[in-house]
């Protein structure tokens, strides 16, 4: 297939360099278009969020009635709680939507947010194997039964990815006093998802998200073996970044896509959120 | 919602062609091949370059660029985040979370593997050929579009080998796109997301699908080369 070269094909080479040229210039320009492209759609934010909200379907249910309504695109982004607040703390996105009181709290105290809006809850619930080799299951008591689940060192499959069920986790550990480690504490450093698939293979207990939980489909001998305790609860909240730290942020249509959360139609919406038959959040703006 | 109905969800998403799927495609191709064709446009030229040229450090160049060719693509697209990014030195640009960072990620991760195969091609062709063109007075620059035509047919499976390195990645395109459905999602972050909800069936069938569409694209490639092979000698 090597053809042997001829001074004919020398002639060619300034052909072949022009050739080159316009071909770098078309890939170049092909790339400029993919980003003129971005920019010419109409009017977007991008926000931060948990991978709760996103798996469990609730954006695909809320986001076209508000991109109706307003003609704001919301671009949503699912992170773990933590990486959320950190996007939002280099400015790469104009709002955060997430669940770790504390954590948002100090997002807003350290200048990075404006204000923290509660929008809605939903509870955590404490998943086991059937066979619930610790014997917790049907209690009501969180912190007992994760204190059973360290005596009896029985497997348990944590996030261990600071998001915001991760941090709930951590809580629980502390109000059973707990230090979690060892064989039968099993750090999975991933999503919500990631981490039930893991829970259901090995087999073991874990705290996940009742909306995560409700739409996860791989669920093997899972079940809920603890739910219903007041220290369950989980509450998200939403906060705009903050334009005076990130010129760019698109205050207006950021806060436009909070008050819409916030409003009796946007809770509406979150509420009326149904899977398999259950609803998932339960809006709660005050 | 076993694994058997992988094949079935596969067939599924083919016929049912949804438009949401198709814009997947569309965006996973659109991203790739962009990348594929820049990574050549860089790298053909740079592999020859480093083929032909006797420089102080060649060595090294060849071997971190051959080291590269295993960079992780969560460190290349970890990279591509921290210069991106709004706190980023090219944060003014706001290219963070868009296709064309996705296009950026995937260029330095593929630029590698299009420059070390390159430069193996052509260093063995620039063998055969230094005497014979050095005789007709070619400058060494010269000579690098004529080894690159010259290599074409053995050139095209080092750019197949960056675009199957480009398609089948997802941990560069979901730190920089940030898997937005209609946006940045392609076949691969859709599949990690519906694993990570637990669908595994459509996840698979959403695999099947990149697999047969990566085989229709090489079998493409393959065609056009062995077509081009006979009507040119």
């Amino acid at each position: 297939m090597v053809k042997h070269t001829n001074a004919r094909e020398f002639n060619s080479t300034r052909r072949n360099i022009l050739a080159g040229a316009a071909m770098g210039l078309a890939g170049l320009s092909a790339l400029a278009l993919s980003s003129t492209q971005a920019l010419a759609q109409e009017e977007f934010i991008t926000v931060a969020s948990t991978t709760s909200t996103e798996q469990s379907g609730l954006f695909d249910h809320i986001l076209p009635l508000f991109e109706e309504e307003t003609g704001i695109e919301v671009r949503v982004i699912a992170q773990g709680t933590g990486q959320a607040l950190d996007t939002g703390r280099r400015g790469d996105a104009d709002v955060v939507f997430v669940h770790a009181k504390a954590a948002e709290e100090e997002f807003v105290e350290g200048g990075y947010g404006v204000e923290r809006f509660e929008v809605m809850y939903n509870d955590f619930v404490v998943v086991g194997p059937n066979s619930d080799p610790a014997g917790v299951a049907g209690s009501d008591d969180v912190v007992e039964a994760f204190a059973t689940i360290a005596e009896t060192e029985s497997t348990f499959a944590s996030r261990g990815d600071d998001s915001g069920t991760h941090k709930a986790e951590l809580a629980l550990w502390g109000m059973a006093d707990v230090e979690p480690g060892g064989n039968w504490y099993r750090e999975t450093g991933s999503g919500m998802g990631p981490t039930l698939n893991t829970a259901a293979q090995m087999p073991a207990y874990a705290l996940a998200d009742r909306g995560t939980w409700i739409s996860f489909q791989n669920r093997g001998d899972l079940e809920i073996v603890v739910e219903g305790d007041d220290r369950l609860f989980n509450q998200y909240g939403v906060i705009l970044v903050n334009p005076e730290m990130h010129e760019h942020v698109k205050a207006e249509e950021g806060q436009a896509f909070i008050d819409w959360l916030v409003s009796e139609e946007g809770q509406e919406a979150i509420g009326s959120y149904e899977l398999n038959g259950e609803q998932l959040f339960y809006p709660n703006a005050s | 919602m076993g694994q058997e109905n992988a094949f079935l969800a596969a067939w599924r998403l083919i016929v049912e062609l949804d438009p949401a799927l198709v814009e997947i495609v569309i965006l996973s191709l659109r991203v790739s091949l962009t990348a594929v064709l820049l990574a050549s446009l860089l790298g053909l030229p740079i592999g020859a370059a480093l083929a032909i040229y006797r420089f102080r450090g060649r060595g090294a160049a060849i071997v971190i660029f051959n080291a590269m060719m295993g960079l992780p693509p969560v460190v290349a697209g970890l990279v591509v985040y921290l210069l991106l990014s709004r706190s980023g030195p090219f944060g003014g640009l706001g290219l963070l979370f868009t296709p064309t960072a996705m296009i950026i990620a995937q260029t330095v991760l593929i630029l590698p593997i299009v420059v070390s195969l390159t430069r193996q091609v052509i260093e063995d062709l620039w063998q055969e050929y230094e005497e014979q063109l050095r005789s007709l007075g070619s400058s060494t620059a010269r000579a690098i579009p004529t080894l690159l035509r010259d290599a074409r047919f053995s050139l095209i499976t080092s750019v197949l080998a960056g675009f199957g390195r480009a398609s089948a990645e997802v941990g560069a395109v979901l730190i920089v796109g940030g898997n937005i459905a209609g946006y940045t999602r392609t076949m691969t972050t859709a599949i990690a997301l519906e694993t990570a909800r637990g669908d595994l069936a459509l996840a698979l069938g959403l695999g099947i699908l990149l697999i047969l569409l990566t085989l229709l694209l090489n079998t493409l490639a393959y065609g056009t080369g062995r077509f081009a092979q006979r009507t040119t000698g």
